[in-house]
């Protein structure tokens, strides 16, 4: 932080009775014809149609996608034809689950809006990926793309490697998050991977931009996810089972002058997460990290406090993270099996976790499960991610 | 340590020549400024002028101050290479030619990170000096080579995409008969070139320096008059297919302005031999240039375009020249576009008055021709698109910088 800067940590107000409800996903397809609008329009009328609500009874509305262009959250008001009183466009890629439950919480601890529906979904036709990468950001444009066009991949390499060097972990490390993750995933009907993953096949995947191989990399597909924020009473009043949002942390930007990046924007704040919550790390029963790479979960293992920097690799090796294990991680098998819809990634593990916490798992059930972290990174813009967000959410 | 790059093999007339293609070349107006130093062979970020943060990427924005007072200044190049990758999947074709293609993080000393091209000698944890470069595409980026010259460093082929280097290339020396000419042939058959093709028109009219000339190795003598355009197509349908480099030598230096001139008989053929004389090169090699830019380690690589620096501001004592010299560096410049898809650079190689006897009346500092031909050598081993050659050249060049009226006032005396 700069010298002189004004301490702002204190003071948080808490956010007592808010809650989350109705966890919905949009199965997601690897390519689809269709359009963001479209993806983004079944996931509100799936939230509509289970809450037993008309479209103007949402009068709070939070949108994130990369692939809506021209249209924002604004057209899509008119293309919805909803009337909301609080609207908000995230594009924060994967932090922008945990910035708009964060926004919506307050919009609705404050009055603005009574039930925010949060949606994030993108399309993926067979060229947009590509076209995402050369037009991600100025600085992208400008510094990274011209550089092998490698995308992301090329970008967390440079960040896997230099982990790697300074802390010790070892491919096998990353294959042990992998393996469980994919675990977990084998009884999502629309995961984008569905076969066991071995470690002698992740081993010999083909390698995309060393250290960085095959099943260290996200499936780009379409798809959307969406969930409902309002007050406790509102919930009730709908018959919903919901969960209880104890604390939010959000920061973007963070540590600029780490060479290359070995921690996120959570470092930060993240005393203030737990203490908020009046738990501790080892309260929760399982975590739900974004794992865009297995190097960025590792750092968020660290990051979060479940250990110090640096003790990852060591960590991933005395535990296990299937939802049966030692440490349930990624619960529903993350984007590294499920796939990457776009920004949908962002609310992936919100929504997985609210469906884990009122007893309605797609998957295996983490055995009474009370409280988890969610965690969210987003926005490679030159050379790191840019946004970091976590929440701590219990069941009622 | 690079591999030494082996002589190419004839090429085989049943294989398809591979289109050339383009790494993405689009960037903000400001990231600009860092094409402008790599076409002149310098390394510049922006440094702010309230804080003095070196800055990169380019921004428009101070992110220590918030100052937009933010102009290209040459910083120290040296750094370290703290991470590194090799991208075997790429989304852009021409880099999908081309995998693994290695790239990497390097904390420069100056401050910033810069993600860089890796020269195959620039090795994770030492140290590199960074360099900027003009791609295919014609824009800036950032290439790490090791901190200290390696045996055949020119050769990685990686590099090799970046620069013009004559090494194993076919070249046409469009006028053998000036001191210029015969000079470039000299040079180029010592930078290695394969072919050193030497244009001479009227070869029944006595060459001077011809026997010298002629037994330069690499030397082919061929007929070529670039004010005949029948000559010039003859000349690149017999062997455009085989050149990869255009060394404009052609010259037309008579002293005299426009006012104080009799007729157009001088003007006339200054247009002819210097404007008409490049547009006929253009048209004729030009297409078949444009389409072996990726015709494998000789491909086609670049056009020099040898200008008098007076085409920048008209020097009246050689007034008439000058306006001649002024067309020929607009037409470099359409060239540049219309040659970019190849991945062709246009070189303007600008220089003051020769040592040669159409300037024996001008005082020194005067320019050797083998002094011309080196630079121009020198820019095309370092993938250059601006040269500017000798004192008065340099001279002209940062007068202008500071004050154009000023200059032409002084250009009067």
């Amino acid at each position: 932080m700069a010298q002189g800067a004004r301490d702002k940590s204190s003071g948080r107000q808490s956010y007592d009775g808010v809650v989350a409800c109705l966890p919905v996903t949009i199965p997601y397809r690897r390519y689809s014809t269709n359009t963001a609008q479209w993806w983004l329009g079944r996931a509100l009328r799936e939230l509509t149609t289970r809450a037993n609500l008309r479209p103007a009874d949402i009068d709070g509305l939070a949108v994130s996608s990369f692939t809506l262009a021209p249209d924002t959250a604004i057209g899509l008001t008119q293309h919805f034809g909803v009337s909301p009183r609080w609207l908000d466009h995230i594009p924060f890629g994967g932090a922008s689950g945990i910035v708009a439950l964060r926004r919506a919480a307050r919009a609705v601890q404050a009055g603005d809006a009574e039930i925010v529906a949060c949606i994030a979904g993108d399309t993926n036709h067979v060229d947009s990926f590509r076209k995402t990468l050369s037009n991600f950001s100025r600085f992208a444009q400008d510094a990274v793309y011209p550089y092998g066009a490698g995308g992301a991949n090329a970008s967390f390499a440079l960040i896997t490697k230099n982990y790697m060097n300074q802390y010790g972990a070892k491919r096998e490390d990353f294959a042990k998050l992998c393996i469980a993750q994919r675990d977990n995933a084998l009884a999502i009907p629309f995961a984008m991977m569905k076969k066991k993953l071995t470690l002698d096949e992740y081993m010999a995947a083909r390698p995309i931009a060393d250290p960085v191989h095959l099943f260290d990399c996200v499936m780009p597909c379409a798809g959307a996810e969406g969930l409902l924020v309002c007050r406790e009473d509102v919930a009730k009043s709908l018959t919903l089972p919901y969960v209880r949002v104890l604390s939010i942390i959000e920061r973007h930007n963070a540590f600029t002058s780490d060479p290359i990046q070995t921690r996120g924007g959570w470092a930060v704040d993240i005393a203030e997460l737990w203490s908020m919550a009046g738990l501790k790390p080892d309260a929760v029963d399982f975590v739900q990290t974004y794992d865009d790479y297995p190097v960025i979960v590792m750092m968020q293992l660290e990051d979060l406090g479940f250990c110090t920097k640096g003790e990852g690799p060591d960590f991933v090796r005395s535990h296990t993270f299937t939802n049966d294990g030692s440490f349930p991680q990624n619960t529903s098998g993350g984007q590294l099996s499920v796939g990457q819809a776009g920004a949908a990634g962002g609310l992936l593990g919100l929504v997985e976790a609210v469906r884990q916490l009122i007893g309605a798992p797609l998957g295996t059930p983490v055995r009474d499960a009370r409280s988890c972290v969610v965690s969210g990174f987003g926005m490679i813009n030159y050379d790191r991610g840019l946004s970091s967000g976590a929440a701590i959410i219990a069941r009622a | 340590m690079s591999e030494p790059l082996q002589r190419p093999k004839r090429k085989n007339p049943l294989q398809r020549t591979k289109h050339p293609l383009s790494p993405p070349g689009v960037r903000s107006r400001t990231a600009h400024g860092l094409t402008a130093a790599a076409a002149e062979g310098r390394f510049a970020l922006q440094v702010c002028e309230d804080c003095k943060t070196v800055i990169y990427p380019p921004r428009d924005c101070c992110p220590s101050c918030l100052s937009a007072r933010l102009p290209f200044r040459d910083v120290e190049r040296g750094g370290v290479l703290v991470a590194e990758t090799a991208v075997q999947v790429s989304a852009d074709p021409y880099f999908r030619e081309r995998t693994p293609w290695r790239v990497g993080t390097v904390k420069l000393d100056a401050g910033p990170l810069i993600v860089a091209h890796l020269h195959a000698d620039a090795l994770e944890g030492y140290r590199v000096r960074l360099d900027l470069k003009l791609d295919k595409s014609g824009s800036a980026v950032v290439m790490a080579l090791p901190e200290r010259d390696t045996p055949n460093m020119a050769d990685d082929p990686h590099l090799r995409e970046m620069t013009c280097d004559p090494k194993f290339r076919r070249v046409l020396i469009t006028d053998g008969r000036t001191p210029v000419g015969q000079a470039m042939a000299k040079a180029f058959a010592e930078a290695g070139a394969a072919i050193v093709f030497v244009g001479i028109a009227d070869p029944w009219k006595p060459v001077p320096g011809f026997e010298a000339l002629r037994k330069i190795g690499p030397v082919e003598i061929v007929p070529l008059d670039l004010t005949d355009s029948e000559s010039v197509s003859e000349q690149a349908e017999q062997n455009g297919a085989r050149i990869d480099i255009i060394v404009n030598t052609a010259e037309h230096v008579r002293s005299g302005g426009i006012v104080d001139r009799h007729g157009l008989t001088t003007v006339r053929e200054q247009i002819d031999i210097r404007y008409l004389g490049l547009v006929r090169l253009a048209q004729a090699f030009g297409p078949v240039l444009r389409a072996r830019g990726a015709d494998g380690a000789n491909a086609a690589a670049a056009f020099v375009n040898l200008v008098s620096v007076h085409a920048l501001m008209n020097w009246p004592a050689y007034g008439s020249y000058s306006a001649a010299e002024a067309a020929c560096l607009s037409a470099a410049q359409c060239m540049r576009t219309e040659l970019r898809p190849g991945g062709i650079k246009v070189m303007n190689v600008f220089f003051g008055p020769l040592e040669t006897e159409w300037f024996q009346t001008v005082p020194p500092p005067k320019l050797a021709p083998s002094a011309l031909a080196r630079a121009v050598v020198r820019g095309l081993q370092q993938g250059l698109e601006d040269v500017f050659v000798g004192d008065i050249a340099e001279d002209i060049r940062a007068r202008l910088a500071v004050n154009p009226k000023a200059l032409e006032r002084e250009l009067a005396s």
